[in-house]
């Protein structure tokens, strides 16, 4: 019997009866992060970092849900199970799975970069690694985050001297605590989409240090907004919420923003290139540190990234999860949406 | 090169005519070196220098350099879509700054003709090494002949005009004709004497809209001409002193390919410019557009290919008559006046009227644009009897009203996935129509669903998957869409035995079984009632 194995429900550790991040709902699920691709709704009992858990319960609501310490060692039925950070948003993880010996990785959502926010990226000794591949191909290498915020703040810069209103796009979960704390704040207010600001309150209370943000309300004049940016999540742009902002440049941060022709469909009028995935270069610097022999691709470019590490003597294979990359955690809480949308009509 | 990579970043992050234009403009003024601003004007109006190296061994050292596998590359250009791309983003980060100008590359880049391929090589990651990603694309787009920027002729035109203060109208003239930038300087084509100089030099083409719903609300049909819009090549025929020149909309000197033409240097008056479509046309009746396509790729003529797909002018629009510019008559004094010319030619054979449609109501007119295909045209034009020709694209006086494209209900077999952002998305699909207990592959098509149409659709690929080929993947015979196509023709290279033309998905039948798809039949009727 292997540690872990793949079903039609999720990753699976027949030993200890319990999933990894689980697709369709089980009775124990141990969950990598708190995006909605990795956690989803209808399993019995959760377990997850301390720091992942508020964002968790604010999603699914009250669940059964027991938190553990990084590093922090579990034990079910004679397997150890441990949670380490994996630097993709805040409280993420990788949760390292070891019986007999053997020890397998399931990553989650990963990068190396230190964002400043999420508990940085370490490597996990293993022999099995369960990797993502969200940007598994040669042609997606990230710029240092210096260089693409000092392009983000120009580009705020240049807005408001046409005195625009900044309107700058990211998911609710991570993506949007991001660009908030690599923003010049010397350079105007800024205000937050309420699915955004939802999330940001419940950082705050779990004692993230955040900059300071101004909600989008009906209360908020609207002269007080040209010059300033917003931050909203991308389903927010074309409905009519947009309208009180007036002129308005509108800016996307996604790894996808790297290919021209996903900068020119997108629509938005500048695509600036920031990811919470690991680039291709880090994907394959993590997998070397890991020092794992067997690879298992899951969510994104999974047959040419496995392939490719099979051509350089690794045991790689593809996998097909549900998990979704980059478009499942664009998605909002629908609730949110819906709320912001009847606030504007 | 640096100035030129940043206005095209303006350009390319943009969708704004205003900040295009504004883009553009900023650069004639900053940018110094006139020979530079001659080559981004050449290069915007389509005269990119030859390609000097072939894509395959593009491809090769590109891999080589980048340290990958060439397989990786391949997968990476299929979902990235564009080599030059694709290439630029695997290259490692150059090691050495360069601030050669633009010209001084495009002369690098018109000097690799000249070595054999090590050379090529040699000078080609040379360059790479000292380009930053923007530089190197564009660099890839010149090497392999297929620049391309995402503005207008007629933009750039007013760009220019911005900067230098010429007028627009004027510039645009100037802009036309044989021209390249190793055979006139900066100061002769935007500032020397009159552009009239060269004899051959065209009229910029004016386009017509495409009529969104009915014409009614068009006013008075007695205002409006209409004819049928011929499914050939948009040309414009000129005489003048003795000489005969024939261009293509893309504005491309094309005299060579039609030899049909020459007589009317001769049968027509000096001065005279001709707007209209050349089209293949046999036996008092136009041919399929699919004949002229296996004429245009031709490098020469046979003649046996002059004999089965002859061409007329179909004339419709005249410029110039007896050397003066007359585009500012009114299109009914213009008509006039050509209608005299083509008679008095008489060369039926090769230069024949586009005929106006006779009608009163605009219900006539929907009657006789239900027969366009029969006719082998495309719909009808419609255009304002007092309407100048103008240039370029502009609404109100000038409409095109298509046919409604032909349809079938067919069932997707096999779908493969898309890409850039919809890489992770199927969006390519084959689909099939019934032979009996068969579904026989007949078409491709990857457009016309919204994103979240895409999204369910992938997650239902996953789930049904039957067998995967690579990146394609055979599904269960389950979701029928309804397909547009604007032509079909027999073809012994598919399956099926035809072939359509702009195929697209105009719905998803989530209503119908797939049961209650088309059959093979029905596909062999459509062909027989409008193929050709
Ligand atoms: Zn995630
Ligand atoms: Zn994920």
């Amino acid at each position: 019997m292997p540690l872990l194995e793949f079903n039609d429900r999720g990753i699976y550790c027949p030993r200890a009866q319990v999933y990894i991040d689980p697709w369709k709902p089980v009775d124990r699920a141990l969950i990598t992060h708190g995006h909605a691709d990795h956690s989803r709704w209808g399993n019995k009992h959760y377990l997850a970092t301390r720091s992942a858990a508020p964002v968790i319960r604010h999603r699914l609501g009250e669940v059964s849900l027991t938190t553990v310490e990084y590093g922090q060692v579990t034990t079910i039925n004679g397997v150890k199970f441990s949670f380490h950070p994996a630097g993709h948003i805040i409280g993420s993880a990788q949760i390292r799975v070891e019986y007999g010996g053997e020890i397998w990785v399931a990553s989650g959502d990963y990068k190396l970069e230190n964002d400043g926010l999420s508990e940085p990226w370490e490597p996990v000794r293993c022999h099995h690694f369960i990797t993502e591949s969200t940007f598994g191909l040669p042609v997606y290498r990230w710029a240092p985050q210096e260089e693409v915020f000092a392009d983000i703040n120009a580009w705020w810069r240049a807005n408001q001297a046409e005195g625009k209103v900044s309107v700058l796009t990211g998911y609710a979960l991570g993506k949007a605590q991001r660009l908030l704390c690599g923003l010049d704040h010397g350079i105007g207010r800024v205000y937050t989409h309420g699915a955004i600001e939802n999330t940001n309150e419940v950082l705050r209370q779990q004692g993230v240090a955040l900059p300071p943000t101004i909600r989008v309300t009906s209360a908020v004049p609207r002269k007080d907004y040209p010059g300033h940016l917003v931050i909203a999540t991308p389903g927010a742009i074309g409905q009519p919420w947009m309208k009180k902002f007036g002129a308005a440049s509108v800016g996307t941060a996604s790894g996808w923003m790297s290919l021209r022709g996903a900068r020119r469909r997108r629509g938005a009028d500048r695509g600036f290139v920031l990811s919470d995935h690991c680039d291709w270069p880090a994907l394959l610097e993590a997998i070397v540190l890991t020092g794992a022999e067997h690879v298992y691709v899951t969510h994104g470019y999974t047959s040419i990234f496995s392939k490719y590490l099979r051509g350089t003597g690794l045991n790689a294979v593809a996998l097909e999860t549900d998990y979704e990359g980059e478009l499942a955690e664009m998605a909002t809480k629908k609730e949110d949406l819906d709320q912001e949308n009847a606030a504007a009509e | 090169m640096k100035h030129f990579a940043a206005m095209f970043r303006r350009l390319d992050r943009t969708t704004k005519t205003n900040e295009k234009v504004a883009a553009l403009a900023d650069y004639f003024v900053a940018v110094t070196e006139e020979q530079d601003k001659l080559w981004t004007i050449a290069l915007l109006s389509h005269r990119r220098p030859r390609r000097t190296v072939n894509s395959r061994l593009l491809r090769e050292w590109a891999a080589d350099y980048a340290g990958i596998d060439p397989w990786i590359l391949e997968e990476s250009y299929h979902v990235v879509g564009d080599l030059a791309e694709t290439i630029a983003l695997v290259l490692p980060p150059p090691t050495e700054a360069d601030d050669r100008s633009l010209s001084a590359w495009i002369r690098v880049v018109e000097s690799l003709a000249e070595y054999d391929e090590a050379g090529k090589r040699e000078a080609v990651l040379a360059a790479w090494q000292v380009l930053e990603t923007t530089e190197r694309y564009l660099f890839n787009k010149l090497i392999t002949g297929n620049f391309r920027v995402g503005v207008s002729q007629k933009l750039m035109t007013r760009a220019l005009s911005q900067a230098t203060g010429i007028e627009e109208t004027s510039l645009a003239h100037r802009l036309m004709g044989n021209w390249t930038p190793n055979d006139t300087t900066f100061q002769d084509l935007i500032h020397g004497a009159s552009a009239t100089d060269d004899i051959s030099r065209p009229y910029p083409f004016y386009l017509a809209y495409q009529l969104e719903g009915p014409p009614d609300g068009l006013g008075n049909p007695a205002d409006w001409q209409a004819e049928h819009k011929w499914d050939g090549i948009r040309g414009q025929l000129i005489v003048r002193d003795g000489s005969l020149f024939v261009w293509s909309r893309g504005e491309e000197l094309v005299t060579d390919k039609y030899p049909e033409y020459a007589p009317l240097a001769d049968l027509l008056p000096d001065g005279t410019v001709v707007d209209g479509e050349i089209l293949p046309y046999a036996a008092g009746a136009p041919l399929g557009f699919n004949l002229l396509q296996t004429r245009i790729g031709r490098k020469t003529l046979s003649k046996k290919i002059l004999q089965d797909v002859p061409v007329v002018l179909m004339a419709y629009d005249l410029l110039e008559l007896a050397g003066q510019d007359i585009r500012q008559w009114p299109l009914a004094r213009r008509r006039e006046a050509l209608e005299g010319l083509v008679q008095d030619a008489g060369a039926e054979h090769i230069l024949r009227l586009s005929p106006t449609v006779a009608w009163e109501k605009w219900e006539d007119l929907a009657a006789e644009r239900a027969t366009a295909r029969a006719q082998c045209s495309e719909g009808l034009m419609l255009k304002h009897r007092d309407s100048p020709y103008r240039q370029g694209r502009k609404k109100g006086d000038w409409w095109k009203w298509k046919v409604d494209p032909l349809t079938i209900d067919a069932v997707m077999i096999y779908a493969q996935r898309g890409h850039g952002r919809r890489a992770n998305l199927y969006t390519d699909f084959t689909f099939g129509v019934w032979e009996g207990e068969q579904l026989v592959p007949f078409t491709k098509a990857y457009s016309g669903l919204t994103d979240q149409e895409f999204n369910r659709i992938t997650n239902w690929v996953r789930r049904n998957t039957v067998e995967r080929f690579g990146p394609v993947r055979s599904v269960k015979p389950e979701l029928v869409f309804e397909i547009g196509f604007e032509g079909i023709q027999a073809s012994g290279r598919h399956k099926s035995g035809v072939a359509l033309r702009f195929p697209r998905m105009l719905r998803w039948r989530e209503d119908k079984p797939a049961s209650e798809a088309n059959t093979k039949e029905d596909l062999l009727a459509i062909l027989a009632a409008y193929g050709g």
